[in-house]
């Protein structure tokens, strides 16, 4: 296709012969540079007759400011809402004609769009001509994004309302301080309301860029119709120059404790403060820690602590979101107003334990047996192969991300676990916020997280 | 015993080569019937034990029982101690959970293909050794509040809906939560798990289905060797309920700490009961796609985007289950309307339906949609399993999924009219309204649905 391609395949470890009893092939990866400039990802797999491919660029909430937060969000909303060609209602109907399924996401880092569709020849092309028009064409029309904000304004003043996501935003508040990441991804009342079609078209220009997005493709096509299909859908993409650097998230911030009243029957409880990024080198020792900590289902410590031994919760868990900046270490539990101080007490006790002692070489044999053991399961199908195309490009990953995941866990120490959990957690220095607080003051409606 | 096999062949016309899944199946001498689909696409496997016990078998004033019995499932058998179910899966590197519904229970396992085992020898263990302690089952109870609290008492739509459940249906057990009422769980003791564990966990009660990358023989000796000692039961009769046929539109209101109000309109439908001969039910299939299908189908197209009457909107109907069928519209105001509003309009929509029929291009539409969905649905292994488990335990069987799909193929324009017109219509009709109230419990000053300014 293009001069300045290069591709470089990863070879699996069934190709290289070694097959054991829990060896895992994993996905033969080619990767390129389209002469529009986009990083492409392809594994080809003709197993089922469908193709699943993503555009990503790093468009999300973190590009936005205070006074224009839910910016990103509106940008990525409205792609589909109209092109240079095709109306909102030509988007969906045609893609409803050939079976086509367009979907997105988006998070603080990265805006996406995705596309799963049947691979014959008519529908596919008929639904990646669709998709290359909504990634590169939209026209962002006043109409569509008067009714557009009307309807995000009241989804955010009906999570204004609801204990769960009035503790997320005063969580990220509190976490983030003044980095972009503690912007809501969809924005606010005030800042929404205040959206123009030109902040929409300004943001795209520079943000949506050829040389920064990432083109996953999976599935049922060759590669020479993937080098097209990536090349169709970012060659028209805009050229920016835009700054994309985020500022540094403040690691140390102040303890805080934030109570919340609201009429639920639950206290919903979050606690964390600034963790990893995906470039940390501590990424794995943190990884392995925290399945033993609260991320490995009904066997971690808090788990055991609070629901098997006590019943104080349904559910409690932990997780480190790793982000192009360090984003949160969460930990979250809803459990019963009355009881909320001392399910609490018990989770922090739980983790200054875990920080201060670490693991026991018992507790990370397990850990390794399941994470190790349960690989196959990462990549057992194309959706999921799809995704971690998208985040090995979009991070910067190695390409032999997959092929190395298992060897890494594996190395990971007890001593690692404990270092790493000390370095990164301090227990002095996290944000707790409860909302639906037993002896919190009554707030205003609407406004209980001011 | 039996031992055959059929071969789901989609017949889907877009696609260049023909998509294949292979369903296996036997029955053991105890009655448990083993259903396998293999799939190698990658070395993993799931193992589903699917009971056909839900909280539609529950008695007033016991309702939430089996799914209380579902989390005792995990606290413990003679042999293998509290938590030790999970441990052990979990070191074999596997993924597991159970769920409970109106109509069933079932538990999973996600393992490498090398697991399976394992799997079965710890599921076969709990179907008739589980030890249900009083010291267990204290805790766990408490658990299972904790959760009704979460998922339905301080989520507002859950609570619409489950309130919605309990006027829509007169007699049958599924106005009953299938997490039950709370003074059932507090009432509830480790006597009345035992009795439910009892009464309908035997293998001539469940399905085990097996999906991955196996070979269904070898499933089938696996199976015989863990499940084939376990006794058959003799099982309870089941009661049968005639749901009283609805006499006039029933109307509640719900109030709950919520911003937006929201409107669910649902009306009684028939199901699928014998999937060669009925076609109300897959024209209402079709219906409900022709609504909200997708972006553009009518709901979205002609309420949210252009009379602009409410913010949101839905359609759904499930044609398969052991009872009583709803087919449900659901729809949040815009600001500035109110749910009179957008419930004319929904009747309007209706109405229209009903004197004007579907076009051929919507028709050609949802069953474009309805064949690529067969296809995608191979990229998931679970899903399939699932399927399978849940044809099985509403008593259609597994074999009537290629039925079904080309009854559904086969729907006219005239026949999705004929369907909305006989169930779609007021004396069938039960509404709900989410009425929002404001956090500190005070009345609202704010000029509601005026414009909001700050």
């Amino acid at each position: 296709m293009s001069a300045n391609k290069t591709i470089i395949s990863v070879l699996s470890a069934l190709a290289l012969g070694f097959v054991s009893a829990t060896a895992c092939a994993t996905p033969h990866i080619k990767h390129w540079i389209s002469a529009s400039g986009a990083k492409v990802l392809f594994v080809e797999d003709h197993n089922i007759p469908m193709l699943d491919v993503a555009v990503s660029v790093p468009a999300g909430s973190s590009f936005d400011t205070a006074s224009k937060s839910g910016l990103a969000s509106m940008t990525h909303h409205l792609l589909d809402l109209g092109t240079a060609q095709l109306s909102e209602d030509d988007i969906s109907r045609g893609l409803a004609d050939t079976g086509a399924q367009l979907g997105g996401s988006f998070d603080q880092d990265r805006a996406s769009v995705s596309l799963r569709t049947l691979s014959s020849e008519v529908e596919r092309s008929k639904a990646l001509a669709i998709m290359a028009q909504v990634v590169q064409q939209p026209v962002f029309s006043d109409a569509v994004l008067a009714r557009e904000k009307a309807r995000v304004v009241a989804a955010l003043k009906e999570a204004e309302t609801q204990p769960a996501s009035i503790a997320d935003k005063a969580f990220q508040k509190a976490v983030f301080g003044a980095h972009p990441y503690a912007l809501q991804t969809s924005g606010e009342v005030a800042t929404v309301e205040q959206i123009t079609v030109q902040d929409l078209k300004d943001f795209y220009a520079a943000h949506y860029a050829a040389s920064r997005a990432v083109v996953a493709i999976m599935g049922d096509v060759s590669q020479a119709q993937a080098e097209a299909m990536a090349e169709q859908l970012t060659a028209a993409l805009p050229v920016s120059s835009a700054q994309t650097e985020l500022p540094a998230v403040v690691m140390r911030i102040p303890e805080s404790e934030q109570r919340i009243a609201h009429p639920a029957t639950q206290s919903h409880i979050l606690l964390g403060a600034p963790g990893i990024s995906r470039s940390d080198p501590d990424y794995f020792p943190l990884y392995v820690g925290n399945y033993i900590l609260g991320g490995g289902g009904f066997v971690s410590r808090l788990m055991n602590e609070v629901r098997e031994k006590r019943g104080l919760a349904y559910s409690v868990y932990s997780y480190f979101m790793p982000m192009k900046q360090p984003g949160a270490l969460q930990i979250g539990l809803q459990t019963k107003k009355e009881q909320a101080d001392e399910a609490l007490n018990l989770v922090r006790n739980t983790l200054a334990e875990f920080i201060a002692k670490g693991p026991t070489e018992k507790e990370l044999l397990a850990a390794k047996q399941n994470i190790v053991g349960g690989f196959p399961l990462r990549i057992d199908s194309n959706r999921k192969i799809l995704d971690y195309l998208s985040v090995i490009g979009f991070y910067d990953l190695p390409l032999t991300y997959l092929d190395d995941f298992s060897g890494k866990v594996e190395k990971v120490t007890v001593r690692q676990i404990h270092e790493a959990f000390a370095r990164h957690i301090h227990p002095e220095h996290m944000a707790t916020v409860i909302v639906g607080a037993p002896d919190a003051l009554p707030s205003k409606s609407g406004d209980g997280h001011q | 015993m039996r031992n055959y096999l059929h071969c789901l062949t989609l017949i889907v016309t877009v696609s260049l080569q023909p998509v294949q899944a292979e369903v296996f199946e036997h029955t053991l001498a105890n009655g448990l019937k083993v259903v396998v689909q293999e799939d190698h696409r990658a070395p993993v496997l799931v193992q589903q034990v699917w009971y056909k016990a839900g909280s539609m078998d529950e008695i007033t004033g016991k309702t939430g029982v089996a799914h209380v019995l579902e989390h005792m499932m995990f606290k413990g058998t003679k042999t293998v101690p509290a938590g030790e179910f999970s441990r052990r899966i979990a070191a074999a590197g596997g993924r597991e959970n159970a769920f409970t519904s109106y109509d069933y229970t079932a538990y999973f396992q996600q393992l490498h293909k090398s697991q399976l085992p394992l799997a079965m020898k710890l599921e076969s263990d709990r179907m008739h050794n589980l030890n249900l302690s009083a010291g267990e089952f204290s805790k766990e109870i408490k658990v299972v509040m904790e959760e009704r609290r979460m998922r339905t008492d301080d989520d507002p739509h859950a609570l619409l809906q489950e309130r919605m459940m309990s006027v829509a249906y007169q007699e049958h057990p599924y106005r009953h939560p299938v997490i039950g009422w709370m003074s059932d769980l507090e009432s509830l003791t480790v006597a009345d798990a035992r009795a439910w564990y009892r009464q309908w966990y035997a293998p001539n009660n469940a399905t085990l289905v097996v999906a991955g990358d196996v070979k269904a023989a070898d499933v089938f000796k696996l199976a015989e060797r863990y499940y084939g000692a376990i006794p058959r039961q003799i099982l309870p009769q089941r009661r049968h309920y005639d749901e009283p046929v609805q006499i006039g539109i029933k109307r509640l209101l719900v109030k709950a700490p919520a911003e937006l109000p929201q409107l669910l309109m649902s009306f009684h439908s028939p199901v699928v009961q014998h999937p060669a001969q009925d076609w109300q039910p897959y024209a209402l299939e079709i219906l409900a796609g022709v609504l909200d299908g997708s972006e553009s189908a009518r709901l979205n197209k002609h309420l949210v985007r252009e009379q602009q009457v409410a913010s949101a909107v839905g359609a759904g109907y499930d044609s398969v289950s052991r009872g009583p069928g709803l087919f449900m519209l659901e729809a949040t105001p815009s600001d500035g309307k109110t749910v009179q509003d957008v419930e004319t309009a929904l009747r309007q929509e209706i109405a229209t339906l009903i004197k004007d029929g579907v076009s051929e291009a919507e028709l050609a539409r949802v069953k474009a949609q309805v064949m690529a969905g067969e296809v995608y649905k191979l990229d998931s292994v679970f899903y399939q399993a699932m399927q399978i488990g849940q044809m099985e335990s509403i008593g259609l069987g597994s074999g009537a999924l290629p039925v079904m799909l080309k009854k559904l193929q086969a729907v006219t324009a005239e026949q999705v009219r004929e369907a909305a017109a006989a169930f779609l219509k007021e004396d069938n009709l039960t509404v709900a309204v989410l009425d929002p109230q404001p956090l500190d419990g005070k009345k609202k000053t704010v000029n509601e649905g005026g414009q909001h300014v700050r």
